[in-house]
């Protein structure tokens, strides 16, 4: 269970999220949707530490994400960044296999591409893409490597961050059918953030509505269409007009 | 005049506070060095790219100061009747000052910027983010090996730029000038002692430490997009040459202030 308690945080005079309180059960998939610029990401990277908050709490499985062993922390999470923020120095297998080479596991070579390769497998993309470097790949296969990556240690939390943007519609499904495959076969939790309705529909169990730096709504996916707010209604009908503000 | 000296105040403390994070952003990177884990496959890459892949443009930096070196002197020698003392000018020029000097700087020119845009683009585009995230320390990963490779490689550069800068002014010497070859070099060995070398080494360490560090301070603390990489690429050229230099006033006046 990841828990959002109270949690505020500003950059400067900007203050983005402003009390926002979020609980996340183990095991399910939760989306977050919200206008650019409210803090979609801003919650995800506070969660890993990325980010510091200014106030509030934000526990996993009841610890303080803020104590304890850093790496052991981590090591249970992935995520998959919005433009793949895949290491440009290094061919995908290296990247797919990064923290099995680097991280606490320290497999061998032969053993972490052997992984690689499977995980590439997994999303996709045939053995012949390892040995390529990130640049040489389309938007929509840096995606599929990036997931590959953010799955190869089993992580027990996944989070991500746009996973279809800057995809077609079609590359976009596939992205999502994946994820959704992905997260139930390996029990994952996940958050993910997104403004792609059908990323929601097909990836969300529960969605929350970021407004104003706090959870305006949350709730059941199948809800979505008679959630009674007027920000999601505006959100999903894509209506200019509306409680939130379109900056025109 | 309250405004000016107003203005005046706020950049020193600007500038004093500049130092501070800099300073402070030292202290961590050497602090990572003595604690595990270590990359050494960072490492050494690191080592390829700042010393060895600096080689061709320190030695061709080098043979040319040395040549045009000697060219100046002899002619302003000449004056005096001093022809003869050109040799030792030279080595003596070349490896307390302009060797380490002028590699420092060209390592600023090719690796702190290489450096800095590179960490910056990582900033930009997550990866440095990622990285976290996959709980790797970017300070050990990326700026770790980056320093100590400038401390290890640049002290040995200055060292083959200073030999390359006296049989450039050997070359020189010999070939348009008339200098017997044997004497020449005898002259040059036999003028400098102990303390010069150590001295061109020693600023060669410094000035390695320097340069990667301003890479990597200015690529972390980059702003979004391609103009905050430029400007990254931009200060961590201009902060490092300028560190350079001071640095080489400071340790010359410790080295040879009488």
């Amino acid at each position: 269970m990841i828990e959002l308690e109270q949690v505020y945080k500003a950059f400067g005079n900007n203050r983005v999220l402003r009390g926002m309180t979020l609980r996340v059960p183990k095991g399910t998939s939760t989306v977050i949707i919200g206008g650019s610029g409210t803090g979609k990401s801003v919650v995800l990277k506070c969660i890993i530490g990325l980010l510091a908050v200014d106030h509030g709490r934000i526990t996993v499985d009841g610890s303080d994400v803020t104590v304890g062993d850093r790496d052991a922390f981590l090591a249970r999470f992935g995520m998959l960044f919005q433009g793949g923020a895949l290491f440009d120095s290094m061919p995908v297998w290296q990247n797919v296999a990064f923290r099995l080479l680097l991280g606490s596991q320290k497999l061998s070579q032969a053993d972490a591409r052997e992984v690689a390769i499977e995980k590439l497998r997994r999303v996709g993309l045939t053995p012949d893409v390892a040995h390529k470097f990130p640049a040489e790949l389309s938007g929509g296969m840096q995606k599929r490597v990036g997931l590959a990556r953010t799955i190869a240690a089993d992580p027990e939390i996944i989070f991500f961050d746009e996973p279809t943007t800057g995809l077609d519609p079609i590359m976009a499904g596939v992205i999502n059918d994946l994820i959704r495959e992905i997260v139930v076969e390996i029990g994952a939790t996940a958050m993910t953030i997104t403004h792609d309705m059908s990323s929601v529909r097909a990836i969300a169990d529960t969605v929350a509505m970021l407004h104003n730096g706090v959870v305006q709504w949350t709730g059941p996916v199948q809800d979505l269409n008679n959630s009674g707010d007027p920000c999601v209604e505006q959100f999903i009908s894509g209506s200019v007009d509306g409680p939130i503000e379109a900056i025109r | 005049m309250e405004h000016v000296l107003g203005s005046i105040g706020q950049q020193v403390l600007r500038a004093l506070a500049a130092v501070g994070r800099v300073t402070m952003y030292a202290f961590l990177v050497f602090a990572h060095v003595l604690r595990p884990p270590f990359y050494l496959r960072e490492f050494k890459n690191a080592l390829f790219q700042v010393g060895w892949l600096s080689l061709p443009v320190v030695g061709l930096t080098a043979i040319f100061t040395g040549g045009a070196l000697v060219l100046q002197i002899y002619a302003g020698g000449a004056r005096f009747n001093a022809e003869a003392v050109v040799p030792q000018i030279v080595a003596i020029g070349m490896v307390r000052e302009l060797g380490p000097v002028l590699v420092g700087l060209m390592i600023a020119a090719r690796v702190t910027s290489s450096i800095a845009a590179e960490i910056a683009t990582m900033k930009v585009t997550e990866q440095i983010d990622a990285l976290i995230t996959l709980s790797t320390h970017p300070f050990k990963y990326l700026f770790v090996p980056r320093v100590l490779a400038g401390l290890i490689t640049v002290p040995l550069l200055v060292g083959v730029g200073d030999i390359i800068g006296i049989f450039g002014g050997h070359l020189v010497a010999t070939q348009s000038l008339g200098f017997n070859s044997v004497t020449y070099l005898q002259s040059s060995y036999n003028i400098l002692e102990t303390r010069d070398v150590v001295s061109s080494l020693v600023k060669g360490c410094v000035f390695g430490g320097i340069a990667t560090l301003m890479g990597c301070y200015y690529g972390q603390n980059s702003g979004r997009g391609a103009q905050g990489v430029g400007r990254a690429t931009k200060g961590s050229v201009e902060a490092a040459a300028v560190l350079i230099l001071g640095a080489n006033f400071v340790l010359t006046s410790l080295f040879f202030s009488v």
